[in-house]
């Protein structure tokens, strides 16, 4: 296929579940700023709402405070943010356009309808909370529909494994960089674990990876924060840790390496890191630090981007 | 004006075979009903994303052209003598262009005169001598036909660079067989879907003589932002072909290549979409970013078939429109079968004179101008237009030819004071391969959805009709 073509639909699957992840972070910092102080202490949510965006710079170009308006705001609707949700939907529609012919119909339907919705329906944003929160679910189905038919309707060749690279590049992007923000709170031993303020930080770190349910069905236990993190990291059986997204990597990028009869830096340099990560434990990255652990997979998943860019993309 | 002819119902009210079973089905569905479909077929226009963009139009960059539900009837007959007409002319079309930039027997002739080739802007010389597969220049061409009474079909254009609306075709007849399932099984209409299976087994057998035996065929585009993208992409998907930007190939050794994710890949056949000056930055514009450096020299070397062919635009220019009767009997010493609107060439001084002394009543078109714009439509404009106009002309005469304002036919349209009789034009698509001419019975009607108006351009208010041709 044409090296464009793959990449538009690398990005596109990108901008739709950045889209999402947004939508998850807004929401899932809502609840949180909705708790009396006493619950959820004097750290200011929003701005790391603005962190696990990667957006937090940029933000204070446009804006004083990180207010729940001004952040919604951003995240959400802005012009001047280029990874706004409403600027993902618009980048995914326009990659979509230019790969109309990759696309399913039922793919190109639900980019193009969350497009036009979002013209006709939010185009002035919404108006309140009850407004915002039907956005936000607005949002996060266009994402499950979009995946939804490229499982269902997709041909099973290098056009979907592109779109699915996109998918768990991005996603595991996401998954790392609230990990980063959040990670002190993850720390066994540096301060008093239990309290209730934890805890519903905790919920929400979860909430944002829509891994609340899952915890409780895996660990059987009360929030524990390394078990969280061990969740996040590790557990392969969660479709949005890190271990789990690069399984899919490894397996999309070999079936790519069949089928084109060539294997290259991309699958080794994937492998490289579905290697480490299967060979890691919780308690090893504790010692070794979980911010520098962290840091160094969101350099690492970056690289894969580029690497797969230039040996495919280009 | 006079009462234009009606495909319906004549010049007067002598219901004409063709539309016989309409009437009766127009008769027994109730109104509301017809205007129920209608907002379903612009439902499911907008969500399959048939789109066109209209320059200069910032408020609605992606619009809907207009889709009207009542079909256009044509019987088997009348069909039978468009379709032969229509052969003649792109035939013609087709010698016309290897004579030009071969050996110009029709200059040596005195039937066209020299500077109306030489001087002319879309004249290529870079095409003199050059050879193309088959000799064929124009592999697609829509032909633009009117009419005004029932016995003629008019040409108002040839379209032979890159005619657009072979999509509209297409979907306007899925959406009429999804809305209006009884009325086809009333009907028995020539279907058109085997058109992009007709256009690409014309493109692979025009391949360059040293391509593999199955040729690749590519489909390039301007890109997103080009009015017709939609129907570029769709094309592309129907034809199952890759649609390429200027981006994604690459000269080589005068070859050309697309970039996929498994390396370089040759291309035998370039479908394109993309005017002669946007195509290779090295040979026209050098500030396009559209095109590929060393295109040109590709084609010279004759390892890639461009269709249609660079240059074909001296053939459907307006000042060319003219000598288009003289130009089939040239080449085929044969009556021309479709009629040419009556035209005066502004560029002769004795046209000029009953051009500027008629203009309240004559159209005025660029001789370059395309898709509606500036013209002028005499009895529809205001005086002080009119002598903007007179100046316009006065000053370059050599850019005008003018035309009396034809009655064109009308056909049955819904409009919000129920159905109302609107001009219509038809563009059939023309398709020239190796061995054959092709033409899918129908093509795209054109309707002008304002009252009166003969403008029936998508850009300027028109809107689309879905075309059948009855079989025997």
């Amino acid at each position: 296929m044409l090296s464009r073509t793959a990449e538009n639909l690398f990005w596109l699957a990108r901008y739709v579940e950045r889209a999402e992840y947004l939508a998850r972070t807004i929401d899932a910092t809502l609840r949180v700023t909705a708790l009396p102080a006493a619950y959820v202490g004097k750290t200011n949510e929003w701005d790391s709402a603005l962190l696990t965006a990667g957006v937090g710079a940029a933000f204070y170009d446009h804006y004083e405070e990180a207010n729940e308006r001004n952040v919604i705001e951003y995240l959400s609707f802005s012009d001047e943010n280029p990874a706004s949700i409403k600027n993902c939907i618009e980048a995914a529609r326009l990659n979509s356009r230019s790969v109309r012919t990759a696309l399913t119909s039922e793919m190109w339907d639900t980019i193009n309808s969350a497009w036009i919705e979002l013209q006709a329906v939010w185009n002035k944003g919404p108006a309140n909370r009850e407004e915002l929160a039907k956005f936000l679910r607005f949002v996060q189905e266009t994402s499950l529909r979009f995946d939804g038919s490229a499982y269902r309707t997709m041909l099973r060749n290098d056009a979907y494994w592109f779109s699915r690279l996109g998918v768990h590049l991005e996603r595991a992007d996401n998954t790392a960089r609230i990990l980063d923000v959040k990670y002190h709170m993850l720390l066994p031993e540096e301060e008093h674990v239990g309290g209730p303020l934890d805890y519903y930080q905790w919920t929400s770190i979860l909430r944002s990876v829509s891994a609340t349910t899952a915890y409780h069905w895996v660990y059987r236990e009360t929030l524990k924060p390394w078990l969280i993190a061990d969740l996040l990291i590790l557990n392969d059986t969660l479709p949005r840790s890190l271990a789990s997204c690069y399984s899919n990597l490894v397996r999309n990028l070999d079936q790519i390496g069949v089928a084109y009869g060539r294997q290259g830096a991309s699958q080794r340099h994937a492998r490289g890191i579905r290697n480490r990560l299967e060979h890691s434990h919780m308690d090893d990255i504790f010692q070794h630090g979980v911010h520098e652990f962290i840091q160094e997979f969101i350099a690492d998943n970056s690289r894969l981007g580029e690497i797969i860019t230039k040996q495919y993309l280009i | 004006m006079a009462v234009a002819f009606d495909e319906m119902n004549g010049l007067g009210e002598d219901l004409r075979p063709a539309y016989q079973e309409l009437s009766r089905w127009l008769k027994e569905t109730p109104p509301d009903a017809l205007e129920y479909r209608r907002q379903e077929a612009e439902l499911l226009f907008r969500r399959i994303g048939i789109t066109f963009a209209v320059y200069g139009d910032s408020e609605a960059q992606e619009r809907l052209i207009p889709f009207d539900v009542i079909p256009r009837i044509m019987s088997a007959t009348e069909w039978t003598l468009l379709e032969k007409g229509l052969k003649q002319r792109v035939l013609a079309l087709n010698m016309f262009l290897k004579d030009i930039y071969h050996g110009r027997d029709i200059l040596r002739a005195n039937i066209i005169p020299e500077d109306l080739i030489f001087q002319n802007p879309v004249f290529r010389p870079e095409m003199n001598g050059q050879d193309v597969p088959h000799d064929i220049y124009v592999h697609i061409a829509g032909i633009d036909i009117i009419r005004t009474d029932p016995d003629n079909f008019i040409v108002l254009e040839d379209n032979a660079r890159t005619p657009s609306g072979v999509s509209y075709m297409l979907e306007n007849r899925e959406i009429m067989m999804r809305l209006f399932p009884d009325l086809f099984s009333r009907h028995r209409v020539a279907p058109v879907e085997r058109y992009p299976d007709e256009l690409l087994s014309a493109l692979r057998s025009v391949a360059p003589h040293n391509a593999s035996a199955e040729p690749t065929v590519a489909l390039m585009t301007p890109g997103v932002y080009n009015s017709a993208y939609y129907e570029h992409s769709f094309l592309a998907d129907k034809l199952g072909i890759e649609l390429v930007e200027g981006r994604d190939l690459i000269v080589k050794n005068d070859e050309v290549f697309m970039r996929t994710t498994e390396g370089l890949k040759r291309v035998d056949v370039i479908y394109r979409r993309v005017d002669d000056d946007f195509l290779d930055p090295l040979t026209f514009r050098p500030d396009s970013a559209l095109g590929v450096p060393g295109l040109m020299s590709a084609y010279a070397a004759g390892n890639i078939t461009l269709a249609n062919a660079v240059g074909t635009g001296i053939a459907d220019d307006k000042a060319i429109y003219s000598y288009m009767p003289d130009i089939v009997k040239f080449y085929l010493s044969e009556e021309p079968i479709l009629k040419n609107v009556q035209t005066w060439r502004c560029r002769e001084p004795q046209d000029l004179s009953y051009v500027l002394d008629n203009l309240a009543d004559l159209v005025v078109k660029e001789v370059h101008g395309s898709g509606g714009y500036g013209m002028l439509i005499g009895p529809a404009a205001t005086k002080a237009t009119i002598e903007a106009f007179r100046d316009k002309l006065k000053r370059e005469p050599e850019g005008f030819i003018a035309q009396p304002t034809l009655a064109l036919s009308t056909c049955p349209t819904c409009t919000d004071k129920g159905l109302a009789p609107r001009h219509v034009d038809l563009r059939p698509f023309v398709l020239t391969g190796s061995s054959h001419t092709t033409i899918v019975p129908g093509g795209l009607t054109r309707v002008a959805l304002k009252e009166g108006s003969l403008v029936v351009n998508s850009s300027q208010g028109g809107g689309t009709k879905d075309t059948w041709i009855l079989s025997e």
